[in-house]
């Protein structure tokens, strides 16, 4: 015989798989099964409404349409109304804002952390993180308690004219805003803190020595080197941001709802499982736009190294 | 800066010396906290042109002092002028002096070539005369098929070459060097040690460099000065520094082990634990304490004691042969000696052999403890 002899006769010769590939399926197999039931059906479901026709009482129904994303953009029954367009607009600004805000609060912090003794760093970390481990909806009940008319942020607010007597700074988008920083920056604060402790110092003096003023040094050799964590903590905040429930219908009122909270009442108080499932879906393109925005990014800017968040 | 380096010395041959390049040190303190004394008043001039070293053990000061040289460190107390120039408190953009890193610190995000370009983006030079410059000093330094590599992808080798361009291309008035070598296998060390010196040679640029090898030092330096405990010890070329050290601790540093104390002087005649040895020359009244030192490779190993030589007994108890050279631990009077040969292909001696041990008296040097 001139053929090689394989090490698995069974496999080259019946060609059936190798104990190798068999024992790999068998190892993820439970993931899989995992992921198909409680991620891929769900998924297609949702979909599938989404393109499906609202029954009478809002179970979702055929023929399949595109009724749900025309109300989404707002047409409805009584012509076009841009609440929705509004929810939606809403809720792309405040993830824009709030991430934003979260970094330039996050970005500092982290580098303070950093450089502080090692006795401090811990300490300073635990307080980063410890809010986060209370419950979502007693921290924003907390927040509302800190805003609503009376208190003393509330009145200083009014002494400077920002808003009327008597009036608190909750309900309001600047609320939500507040209320997302507060929830999200342990997750900016935390891939920051590890880039930041990693820092080679060494190339920041490198810098220096090769003439770039301290401005420039720190664009150019620490910038870069905290790239990584800064990409990572921007999809850790704004993604689930983006969907946030919690914060708007507590501190927003009606009038800041996010796509969350509209998402939220097609399925219970709205019956309109289509339009829910439209909302739904255009999260989570949204998401993955954003993902596939941040690598891009994150290539360009590491000249072309992969990023990984 | 107004001199441009160009790969080729110039017509005449000769180097270039640019006076701007001159470094002067007063009385440099440096503290680290409260007690951690990095530097305890050094005084030192540099020549301009010139390939000077600075060594020592580790903690002795000598990256410290390097690091003020840059400014990327300040001194407590003291001045620092380059080229007649009071740069003390100068911070380090603005100062005409660069540096190979130890670790390199090449930049991980930007290609060999960016690397190479950066000093010249930051002085804003005009793109066309950048690239140039990248170009010739990449010709120079043997680069061309490494510039769009990213620095990950280099050698070790090859990233101290791209850290020797990045600096060297900024035509600084001084060059330190952060034990540049100290990363790399043997062979690639000496090669670079080699080609370092040129560089230096051909580019008439004022090098500082730093190394705890002192075999490293005297090959490369026009002088060497060793530190310990923040304190120079000792500043000269290598030969001095090598033949004649001023204490115990250049010559332990240098690698001579054979220091013995004096004991009682009489004229020209000192006691010491190996006997009685007579120097060259009677001690002077203030020279009759410390040590005597007698390097490894002057002691003679044979039957006949030439003329006017101190002639010793002892017993070869180890024999270490390197090829080159024979190595031989030897035993007198109780007290350990060691004593180098050249292997000139004379019969080696062997150990537990008896050997006459001969030391000419010129070759004995009276140093401080």
């Amino acid at each position: 015989m001139s053929k090689p002899e394989s090490p698995y006769p069974l496999a080259a010769h019946s060609g059936s798989l190798s104990p190798d590939t068999r024992h790999l399926l068998w190892s993820v197999a439970p993931g899989v099964i995992w992921i198909v039931v409680f991620l891929v059906l769900p998924s297609l479901y949702l979909i599938g409404v989404a393109f499906m026709t609202n029954g009478p009482y809002g179970q979702p129904q055929m023929p399949l349409t595109l009724d749900a994303f025309s109300q989404l953009a707002g047409f409805g029954f009584l012509g076009w109304s841009p609440g929705n367009l509004y929810t939606l607009l809403r809720s792309l600004w405040q993830t824009l804002l709030a991430t934003g805000l979260v970094i330039l609060v996050a970005y500092p912090l982290a580098y303070r952390i950093s450089i502080s003794r090692e006795k401090w760093r811990a300490l300073m970390l635990l307080a980063v993180v410890v809010p986060s481990w209370t419950n979502q909806v007693i921290r924003a009940f907390g927040w509302m308690n800190l805003l609503s008319p009376g208190t003393p942020l509330a009145e200083l607010a009014q002494f400077f004219g920002l808003i009327g007597p008597n009036m608190g700074l909750y309900p309001s988008n600047f609320a939500v805003t507040l209320g997302l920083i507060y929830n999200f920056l342990p997750f900016m604060v935390l891939p920051l803190y590890a880039a930041f402790e990693k820092l080679d110092y060494a190339l920041v003096e490198a810098a220096r020595d090769l003439y770039a003023s301290p401005l420039r040094a720190f664009w150019l050799a620490v910038f870069p080197q905290t790239l990584p964590g800064l990409l990572a903590g921007t999809v850790l905040v704004s993604i689930p941001a983006f969907g946030m429930y919690v914060v708007p219908e507590l501190l927003g009122g009606g009038r800041a709802m996010m796509l969350g909270n509209l998402v939220a009442s097609q399925f219970a108080g709205g019956s309109n499982w289509p339009l829910g499932a439209a909302g739904a879906l255009i999260m989570l393109l949204a998401t993955f736009g954003g993902l596939f925005a941040m690598r891009r990014i994150g290539k360009r800017l590491s000249g072309g190294e992969e990023v990984v968040i | 800066m107004t001199v441009p380096p160009s790969a080729e010395p110039d017509a005449a041959g000769t180097q270039r010396v640019r006076d701007a390049s001159a470094i002067a040190l007063r009385n440099l303190h440096k503290r680290f906290g409260r007690d951690a004394v990095a530097l305890d008043g050094v005084d030192l001039d540099i020549h301009a042109g010139e390939f000077f070293t600075l060594l020592g053990p580790s903690g002795c000061g000598k990256t410290t002092l390097l690091r003020i040289l840059a400014g990327l460190e300040a001194p407590n107390e003291g001045t620092l002028t380059i080229g007649g120039k009071d740069v003390t408190t100068t911070p380090p953009h603005l100062r005409s002096v660069n540096t190979v890193f130890q670790s390199y610190a090449l930049f991980p995000h930007l290609s060999v070539h960016d690397n190479i370009a950066f000093g010249l983006r930051m002085k804003g030079v005009a793109a066309a005369e950048r690239e140039r410059r990248v170009q010739e000093i990449a010709d120079f330094i043997k680069l061309g098929a490494l510039m769009e590599r990213r620095v990950n992808q280099l050698s070790g080798g090859q990233r101290q070459r791209v850290a020797l361009a990045r600096a060297l291309v900024c035509e600084p008035d001084v060059l330190l060097l952060d034990e540049p070598l100290s990363a790399l296998d043997a062979g690639l060390r000496n090669q670079l040690q080699v080609e370092l010196q040129r560089t230096q040679k051909r580019l008439g640029m004022t090098f500082v460099f730093v190394t705890h090898d002192q075999e490293e030092a005297m090959v490369m330096s026009d002088r060497i000065a060793v530190l310990d405990g923040g304190v120079i010890q000792q500043v000269g070329p290598p030969q001095t520094v090598y033949e004649h050290p001023v204490n115990a601790f250049v010559a332990r540093f240098m690698g001579h082990v054979n220091l013995f104390e004096i004991g009682s002087v009489n004229g020209d005649r000192v006691t010491t634990a190996l006997g009685q040895l007579r120097l060259e020359q009677p001690l002077a009244e203030h020279e009759r304490h410390g040590m005597l030192l007698i390097r490894q490779e002057v002691i003679e190993l044979g039957p006949e004691v030439p003329e006017g030589y101190n002639a010793l007994q002892g017993v070869v108890r180890e024999r270490l042969y390197r090829g080159s050279r024979v190595e031989y631990r030897l035993e007198v009077d109780g007290v350990v000696l060691l004593a180098t040969a050249s292997n000139l292909g004379q019969r080696l001696h062997a150990v537990g052999d008896r050997v006459t041990v001969s030391i000419c008296p010129e070759d004995i040097v009276r140093l401080d403890a």
